[in-house]
């Protein structure tokens, strides 16, 4: 059987522009969850974002090539080429067809529908921009990071909301596993802090508001936890078969050895215990991996009341006694929840605690909840080998992905 | 200013190109520009000019000084099925 290993990584998020200095803020507790700058918020009753500091698209692409970008995709074109700077691999011609690439979104061009649809509606306009279909469409993020570094295998999109990218990056493995690609780019993107945007979320009734301290405001697992904070960003990993990564001498950052995926196939919002259950065990099963091997788990974790209880259930189910011997966080309290891309980004996270032997906390924790009674890694890391991980992704709509990286000795 | 100058200042600007670099007698293939192109530079003159631009004249436009004409001919509300009628081939209108 083909074995599948992590030789790249690229991350762009609120808590960190490139892959070392974000696990670093991360194990540092530091959150990106700040005062939303990018439109006036002051109508709305959240205020507050993971929002990426400073973004100046001028920064990293010429005028031109904006005009054909939006936000989503900008920030994946620039988590990609960190993944493939820090694999050091040249993809040669003859290699390009075996050369893939799967990208998640939740929202897809979110900012360029709210600006289209502002001209058309608030400002009466007849037309809208003729670059408003490539920018908005869910496939761009993937098509764009294609034509920048000549993948031409299989490549497409996944929309599974908030587990878009835990999708996406297990699809990318089986097309490795089963012999349809060598190299593929996988992970997510979304740019979703955007006016519209936020007065979806705001009418869901599931985001904190942060009462003045936006650092503080998203506080998976504690008892006085309020809600979730939308974040921003992308994730992506350079995913390679085994023989190709040593042919090369590539740096091998860990082995994804598991995907598990399953529909809960019961509420549009609220999550099951069933459905992820099935996904981690799936994943195991798929790695050969007993449970009792899982030292590490990156939880959905969103600080929702039901998410948090629901997902300490689900852990307590699959994993019996040892479920209070591994060590379980939420870097969403640091990084948002980015959507599309927060499966990305979060595996990214996975791999890199793995990697390091450090386990990144959950931020913000204030109190034990007697519906959440596991080891969070409370506000500060830890440090201690780590076998095998699982990233967790359990989405609105009930589809759920579940990613086991195995450390690579 | 002219309809012939801002229709190069236009198609400089959604270029990025400088104006200078833009003869009344290229065609948009000359200067690189595609038919994705091609239609933005369409939504910037009816932007400009306040007009509609019908498709099947969009079509014939491929050179700046068919860009002028036509704009000449709708500026003066006159009748221009005849542009349409003379579109043969691909002009601006995107793939796929």
């Amino acid at each position: 059987m083909r074995r599948v290993v992590i030789t790249g990584m690229g991350v762009f998020s609120s808590t960190g522009k490139n892959r070392n200095s974000f696990f670093e803020n991360l194990v540092h507790g530091r959150s990106g969850v700040r005062p939303i700058s990018q439109f006036d918020s002051s109508p709305l009753s959240i205020k507050i974002a993971a929002e990426i500091s400073d973004y100046n698209a001028d920064d990293y692409f010429p005028v031109k090539r904006q005009d054909m970008l939006d936000k989503f995709a900008q920030f994946a074109l620039i988590a990609a080429a960190e993944a493939m700077e820090s694999s050091g691999i040249k993809v040669s011609d003859e290699e390009r067809s075996r050369f893939g690439v799967v990208m998640g979104s939740g929202m897809g061009g979110a900012g360029s529908y709210d600006a289209g649809y502002h001209n058309l509606y608030a400002k009466q306009a007849t037309r809208l921009h003729p670059f408003t279909i490539p920018r908005i469409m869910h496939n761009a993020a993937t098509s764009h990071i294609c034509m920048e570094f000549g993948a031409q295998g299989p490549a497409l999109a996944t929309a599974t909301a908030c587990s878009s990218s835990g999708h996406a990056i297990g699809e990318a493995f089986h097309f490795i596993k089963f012999g349809m690609a060598d190299m593929m780019l996988a992970g997510g993107a979304d740019a979703p802090i955007t006016y519209g945007v936020m007065r979806c979320w705001e009418a869901v009734r599931v985001l904190a508001s942060g009462n003045g301290d936006p650092a503080t405001a998203c506080r998976p697992f504690s008892a006085d936890r309020k809600g979730m904070v939308i974040g921003e960003g992308s994730g992506v990993l350079l995913l390679e078969e085994l023989d190709h990564a040593l042919k090369r001498g590539a740096t091998i950052y860990g082995e994804l050895a598991g995907c598990g995926m399953s529909s809960d196939a019961s509420h549009i919002t609220q999550p099951s215990v069933d459905g992820p259950v099935r996904a981690i065990r799936m994943a195991l099963d798929e790695a050969g991996v007993g449970p009792e091997e899982i030292d590490y788990i990156n939880a959905h974790g969103t600080g929702t009341r039901l998410n948090d209880a629901v997902e300490t259930q689900v852990i307590k189910e699959v994993f019996n006694c040892h479920a209070k011997k591994l060590a379980i966080s939420s870097t969403k309290s640091m990084h948002g929840h980015a959507m599309g891309a927060t499966g990305a980004i979060e595996f990214v996270a996975t791999v890199m605690a793995v990697e390091r032997g450090v386990t990144p906390p959950t931020a913000n924790y204030t109190q034990p909840d007697p519906e959440c009674d596991l080891d969070y890694v409370p506000n500060v890391a830890r440090e201690g080998r780590i076998r095998a991980a699982l990233s967790n992704s359990f989405a609105f709509g009930g589809l759920n992905a579940v990613l086991l990286v195995r450390r690579w000795e | 200013m002219n309809v012939g100058e801002k229709v190069i200042e236009i198609i400089a600007r959604e270029q990025h190109l400088d104006p200078s670099d833009i003869s009344i007698d290229a065609t948009f293939e000359g200067l690189g520009i595609d038919s994705l192109d091609g239609v933005n530079i369409l939504f910037a003159l009816e932007e400009e000019f306040k007009i509609d631009i019908p498709d099947s004249v969009a079509q014939n436009m491929k050179s700046v000084r068919q860009v002028v004409d036509s704009l000449n001919r709708v500026l003066e509300g006159k009748d221009i099925s005849d542009l349409a009628a003379m579109a043969k081939g691909s002009g601006p209108g995107a793939s796929n």
